[in-house]
């Protein structure tokens, strides 16, 4: 064993400093640096730096998947194009259908509130993004998406797919960018139930298919089958996306709060392609211009931005 | 094989084990997956001390950081950690039988998992999640076979 004085050791693996010293010095840099990311610019520029540096290692590693998912999509037979895009021409007239329908209500709904016209849309404009790389474990529910600062990506944008609320940005390097679901254990989206616009708040479970509502007391009135939306609460998530539905409701009797699960609509697990929203402030359904400082939405405790007016 | 280069091996073992680490898997393999980063350095620590050391530990728990997203320094300090604990008991631990070392692993493996445990707290992350525990003891039961597989890297003494 090692404790018998440096001089033992020393001819086996010692060039340089002892070990111990050598020890404590990285300990230092690491307690610094973890301060510093957490607290201070100058890592954290480092830190975007360093997410540059890494973002072809990624690429790289999620390859082969990659690599698959081209060469399922390259062997695809011809019937089973046809019948995608039967299905998606048909998708698309029902879509046209709901617009149409929707114009229509919004104008209504501008004339009940005495507005001259209809509201623009709300979402200014919205980016496709590749996922790049997934990690969903019970601690991390995370993607990395092929778009970064230098595409305009910013933290705290809402992400969503086609069905639904994906996650939001928690971290961006110049070509990349990462986003934290919906389901990972350290978010939470506050939503609102369509059927009574009851508000309460969902936390990702760490499961892939799973959000829970934790704060929603014994005798309040949701069920299973309830949709629900976000509630445009907490500044980040424009107000009326739809995020999930309920699955199920425990009530015991003997504990103050009900066991609300629900599982999300967006298809975190099948997804290759997500929408980075960007909305505008100024409109009356964008989420309040001013978050405070979110622990549970936050991924890490970081200064808090204020939305620039353009974003 | 070629034993002139225990560093270069070193070095190139870790960055595939590195990779094993960070690949996408699904979301039960990503549960159990054992820490190969961890295992990998530990192996070099106990095995050829002067292969890798420290720094080798230090800077591989960095890009680690670095590809997971987690606090700077974090994964560094731990592995640092653990890897000066290898170095310093790798006599000790070198000449047990490979199912007293997995012992060793495990308590090695526990650690790493403390400290960064510790960590994700004092950060604003508490989590308390019995998953993440779950590698430590993949770990543990795997050494041997990384022993049998590294070992084909260099002359065992």
């Amino acid at each position: 064993m090692a404790v018998f004085g440096p001089d033992v050791d020393r001819p086996l693996y010692g060039r340089g400093p002892a070990v111990g010293l050598r020890l404590t010095a990285y300990a230092i840099l690491s307690v610094a640096l973890m301060y510093y990311d957490q607290h201070g610019h100058y890592v954290q520029r480092l830190h975007y730096l360093l997410d540059a540096a890494a973002y072809p290692v990624q690429v790289a590693v999620s390859s082969p998947r990659a690599a698959w998912d081209w060469l399922t999509e390259s062997f695809q037979t011809r019937a089973s194009l046809r019948a995608d895009n039967q299905r998606l021409n048909q998708q698309l007239l029902e879509l046209q259908l709901r617009v149409a329908r929707q114009d229509a209500l919004e104008q209504e709904n501008a004339e009940l509130r005495g507005l001259r016209a209809a509201l623009p849309p709300f979402i200014k404009s919205w980016q496709l993004a590749e996922i790049i790389s997934v990690e969903t474990n019970p601690l991390r529910q995370r993607v990395v998406i092929n778009k970064g600062a230098t595409n305009g990506v910013s933290v705290n944008q809402a992400v969503v797919d086609g069905d639904g609320v994906l996650g939001q940005v928690a971290r961006v390097g110049p070509w990349s960018a990462e986003i934290i679901l919906v389901t990972d254990p350290e978010h939470a989206i506050p939503v609102q139930v369509v059927r009574n616009s009851l508000r309460s708040i969902a936390v990702g479970s760490g499961n892939d298919g799973e959000l829970l509502l934790p704060y929603l007391a014994i005798n309040s009135d949701v069920k299973s089958g309830d949709m629900l939306v976000s509630s445009g609460l907490g500044g980040v998530f424009p107000a009326g996306l739809p995020v999930a539905r309920i699955t199920g409701v425990r009530r015991d009797s003997n504990q103050i709060l009900a066991q609300v699960r629900a599982q999300p609509l967006a298809h975190v697990d099948r997804d290759r392609e997500v929408v980075l929203l960007q909305i505008d402030p100024a409109h009356p359904a964008a989420p309040a211009p001013n978050p405070p400082i979110e622990p549970e939405a936050a991924p890490k405790p970081k200064p808090a931005k204020i939305p620039e007016p353009d974003e | 094989m070629s034993d002139r280069h225990p560093r270069l091996i070193a070095f190139t073992t870790t960055v595939i084990a590195m990779v094993l680490t960070v690949a996408p898997l699904a979301t039960w393999l990503a549960i159990v997956r054992p820490a190969f980063l961890v295992l990998t350095v530990l192996y070099w620590s106990i095995m050829i001390p002067r292969a890798g050391g420290l720094l080798l530990g230090y800077a591989s728990g960095l890009a680690l950081d670095v590809f997971q997203g987690s606090l700077l320094g974090e994964h560094a300090l731990a592995l640092a950690f653990v890897t000066y604990l290898a170095i310093r008991l790798n006599l000790l631990m070198r000449a047990k039988p490979l199912f007293e070392q997995s012992l060793y692993v495990f308590a090695a493996l526990m650690i790493y998992e403390t400290v960064l445990w510790v960590i994700d707290g004092w950060s604003g992350h508490a989590l308390s999640n019995p998953a993440r525990w779950a590698p430590t003891v993949t770990g543990a039961l795997i050494w041997p076979l990384m022993v049998g597989i590294l070992g084909r890297f260099h002359a065992t003494r």
